[in-house]
């Protein structure tokens, strides 16, 4: 076995398996419906560990890595509890047949949560192998060894089994304690216990490197995009012209000239396929539609934020209060305010979503590339009104993800066509499907006040969030009215309002945090429509609350690394504070300091947040053109404690690739609409960081903890990024920017 | 519709197609090439780029019945894991991809940035490879690998 092996080579290589039908991602499926499927609950050992006959492990997780290497995270820790090198693990990911629900890519909790629950399978499998290897060889368990699946007697090498010969081929039958939680929370246990940190040999080691990175090199990875089943059929969407009307009339003598075509019509929803794609793109464009004549839906942009202040709050969450908030106001000597604002933003993954559904009487196969197979299930399963178990999810490499995109829709749109057609077909979203019409991150204003005694003493603090709805249809595609079909096929809305509190560990006496959320411009098919993208209002939240604190601190005429040196109660947030001020060469300074150097301003910005039990503190240092306002972000210097660090360079990776992301998101992006749609509809409307716009250098410290559990690492540091670039902005040019983005607009605006 | 030859990473192929339909496709679907992409499908972000005559295009928005006897290099036809063009070999040792998608434009682009410049500076590379999307913000990653292929 290779490092570059992938999943189907490696299942059919290790010979206990027969494939037998020759459909992408389908040999897995059939594979494991022989070698594993006869026990796949949560409660068995072999839904997680499997030992090939060759002696190598699987590890079977309900979850998808969606590019970082979180797999390599599982294969270390699988690696080091069950004695085997790295290259001798692999790992089947979220597929709805061969694993059981772990939910999907959600929340940084591959690590944090699956990596656990793998640990502790690894730990018992392990453990089961010796108990099996000493009946075999006659000698008590306390007597074996075990070097990469090989089990021998201590001192009498030649006594010896491997974990191939005790089991390999066959599955374990041992039942794991399971704590009754399926998604995210779902934890098993054994009798085992892990391995002390001290014990490990990969985990914390830099070193293990991705798989399957050469294949995509050399363009023989198997993506979403290639996937095609026999007899399949090109589908595509047609969207309205101004967000909520639907279709009343269709003239499909418009397409009568491209060969092939059929047009699927019900209710809300209209689509077409073609034997072809590129006639299945042209006639999308080339069918007319006639619409329902609508009011326009939205507002004028420039009054969003006014709309937002005024809306009538759906759900009020008083997160904290504690102490005499309302007393310490009315006795303070000063009350330092102000709002923030954050825009709606798009996903715009590198490319629309694609998807493949095989919608039949009794049986749907779908193939996605979204972060959620399991969700995927169901949700189609019940808009088709089949048991679960009558669909198959297989889950494939999409274009990137960062929480509920396009994906789910382009799903349920392929299976609503295939229904209608009774065809497998493949729906490959254009641009605007992507960006114009992808689920947006929620716009918001966040209100922050603090009381301030007479020394400068901050007493009080009062910070309030109120926005759309990080959830307005939940986190995925789990039922159909939270996907665009399930919308325009008239499922009842459910929708959930919630937005969220700060999490920082601030210690002022008296402290009030609330959130309050605010029903959608439009509540059905919307363009506006608002779920997660990369920390779900995390960021709008903490660009408002790590700017206020700069605010704070020289309103107090304190230094910013000071003031959270001061005011931060928690050791670990104090050492990230504390390392990245050192590492970044942080002057104390109170106010901007507005450096000229040439033809820019110079400055430093310092922001901190903990998410989970990730805490990362972060300075940007920019540079801002002092004619054209524009901002560079030059430098960034990260401080990130993620618990116990599994793979090093990935992490590190990983950070690198989230700040030049959310720095993008806090210079550039924000989703543009008139009255009657989103115009935001490619990468022109809706443009990201340029080549060009990138950092010169990300300078990332991780700080170690391998006697603490692992958190997560794929979101943490998006919360503060946008507040330590505000706050730099500041440091350069005295302009403080209170909406997102930092533009260079708003910076010559702040010097006009 | 149209018979239309293409040379195609050095093998000669016969696609019918509608002469205005984009190369991408004929690369694709009518060739099941699997490495160049649909990303935007104008001109915005390179995850269709391929080389024509060692000129990095755009191959969603060039017409099929353009390209003549052009020479079209994909990512899978500048080299092989036994013999790896350098761009490719970098790309891999910096571990470059998160997903993906985007490869194609990058590496592409960097492959013809080399030939008629093999040791650009830092800016010269940004230039070079400006204009291309990569959404999961692995551009340094892509800067240190590019540099890499150039000392190679």
């Amino acid at each position: 076995m290779t490092l570059q092996m992938n999943r189907r080579e490696f299942l059919a290589g290790s010979g206990a398996l027969v494939v037998s039908v020759l459909l992408p991602g389908v040999q897995n499926a059939a594979a494991a419906t022989q070698a594993s499927r006869h026990d796949l609950k949560p409660d068995q050992l072999s839904s997680y560990i499997s030992i090939n006959q060759d002696g190598s492990a699987v590890g079977w997780v309900g979850k998808v890595d969606m590019g970082q290497g979180t797999d390599i995270g599982w294969i270390k820790i699988i690696a080091d509890e069950l004695d085997l090198h790295p290259d001798r693990v692999s790992m089947v990911q979220g597929h709805t047949e061969e694993t059981v629900d772990q939910g999907g890519a959600s929340g940084s909790t591959g690590i944090w949560r699956a990596g656990l629950a793998l640990r502790n399978a690894a730990a018992e499998a392990r453990l089961t192998l010796v108990e099996m290897a000493a009946a075999k060889l006659g000698v008590a368990a306390d007597q074996l060894v075990v070097d990469n699946g090989v089990v021998s007697v201590k001192g009498t090498p030649g006594k010896k089994t491997t974990y191939g010969e005790l089991i390999g081929g066959k599955h374990f039958n041992v039942q794991l304690e399971w704590n009754k939680q399926y998604g995210n929370l779902l934890l098993v246990k054994g009798r085992a216990k892990p391995k002390a940190a001290s014990e490990y040999k990969v985990v914390g080691k830099p070193g293990t490197r991705r798989r399957g990175i050469a294949a995509k090199l050399y363009g023989t990875a198997e993506n979403m995009v290639d996937v095609k089943v026999p007899g399949m059929l090109h589908g595509r969407v047609i969207r309205p012209p101004v967000a909520g009307a639907i279709p009343v009339a269709v003239d499909e003598a418009s397409v009568k000239n491209i060969p092939g075509v059929k047009v699927v019509w019900q209710k809300g929803f209209i689509g077409l396929v073609a034997p072809k794609e590129w006639d299945a793109v042209r006639a999308a464009r080339a069918l007319k539609v006639t619409w329902s004549d609508v009011k326009p839906p939205f507002p004028d942009q420039k009054e969003i934020y006014n709309h937002i202040r005024k809306a009538k709050v759906m759900k009020r969450d008083n997160e904290q209060n504690v102490g005499d908030v309302d007393a310490a106001f009315a006795g303070a000597a000063r009350v330092v305010e102000a709002t923030y604002e954050w825009p709606f933003q798009s996903h715009a993954s590198m490319a629309p979503a694609c998807a493949v559904a095989d919608v039949r009487a009794d049986q749907i196969t779908v193939w996605t590339g979204g972060q959620k197979p399991h969700h995927c299930r169901d949700g189609v399963a019940l808009m088709f009104g089949l048991p679960d178990e009558k669909v198959i999810v297989h889950s494939m490499v999409g274009p990137g993800s960062y929480g509920r995109n396009d994906s789910g829709d382009a799903t349920m749109d392929a299976a609503v066509l295939s229904k209608a057609v009774g065809k497998p077909v493949r729906v490959q979203y254009m641009r605007h499907d992507g960006t114009q019409w992808d689920p947006k991150a929620p716009a918001s204003v966040h209100t922050a006040r603090a009381a301030v005694d007479k020394d400068g003493k901050v007493l009080a603090w009062h910070y309030e969030s109120k926005g759309f709805s990080r959830q307005e249809f939940f986190r995925d595609e789990g039922k159909p009215e939270r996907t665009l079909a399930g919308q325009l096929l008239d499922w009842p809305l459910k929708p959930v309002w919630l937005f969220g509190p700060p999490s920082e560990s601030y210690k002022f006496d008296s402290r009030r945090l609330a959130s309050e959320t605010i029903a959608p411009l439009l509540d059905r098919a919307s363009p506006l429509r608002t779920s997660h993208f990369r920390d779900p209002a995390g960021p709008q939240v903490h660009f408002g609350v790590e700017s206020f604190m700069d605010e704070l601190a020289i309103a107090t005429n304190t230094d910013a690394v000071q003031f959270r040196m001061q005011y931060l109660s928690n050791k670990a947030d104090l050492a990230v504070v504390k390392t990245v001020a050192e590492k970044a060469n942080w002057q104390p300074h109170v106010g901007a300091r507005k450096q000229l150097r040439g033809d820019v301003y110079v400055g430093q910005g310092l922001a901190y947040a903990v998410r989970g039990g990730t805490r990362v503190a972060v300075v940007a240092e920019v540079e801002v053109n002092r004619n054209t306002g524009k901002v560079w972000a030059r430098r960034f210097y990260v401080a990130h404690d993620c618990g116990q660090v599994i793979a090093p360079d990935l992490v590190k990776q990983t950070l690198e690739a989230q700040i030049v992301q959310t720095a993008s998101r806090a210079l550039m992006e924000e989703v543009k609409f008139d009255n009657r749609n989103v115009t935001s509809t490619d990468w022109n409307t809706y443009p990201i960081f340029d080549i060009k716009d990138v950092p010169e250098t990300i300078d990332i410290t991780l700080l170690d903890h391998p006697e603490q559990p692992p958190f997560g690492a794929g979101e943490a540091t998006v919360r503060p990024l946008s507040a330590a670039l505000a706050n730099a902005i500041f440091d350069a040019t005295g302009v403080r920017l209170r909406q997102l983005p930092l533009t260079a607009e708003k910076i010559k605006a702040g010097w006009a | 519709m149209a018979k239309i030859e293409l040379n195609v990473n050095g093998k000669s192929h016969t696609v019918e197609a509608e002469p205005d339909m984009p190369l991408l496709y004929a690369l694709r679907d009518d060739l099941g090439m699997k490495e160049p992409r649909f990303g935007c499908g104008l001109a915005q972000c390179g995850a269709c780029t391929v080389l024509m005559n060692g000129s990095p295009v755009r191959s969603c928005v060039t017409r099929v019945d353009s390209v003549g006897n052009a020479k079209i290099t994909t990512l899978a036809g500048l080299g092989t894991p036994e013999k790896p063009h350098k761009v490719q070999a970098a790309f891999i040792e910096e571990q470059v991809p998160q997903c993906g998608f985007c490869l194609n434009g990058w590496v592409m682009t960097s492959v013809a940035l080399l030939e008629k410049n093999p040791r650009p500076t830092d800016s010269q590379i940004r230039e070079a490879l400006s204009g291309l999307k990569c959404r999961c913000g692995t551009h340094m990653s892509i800067l240190r690998a590019v540099k890499r292929a150039a000392q190679a």
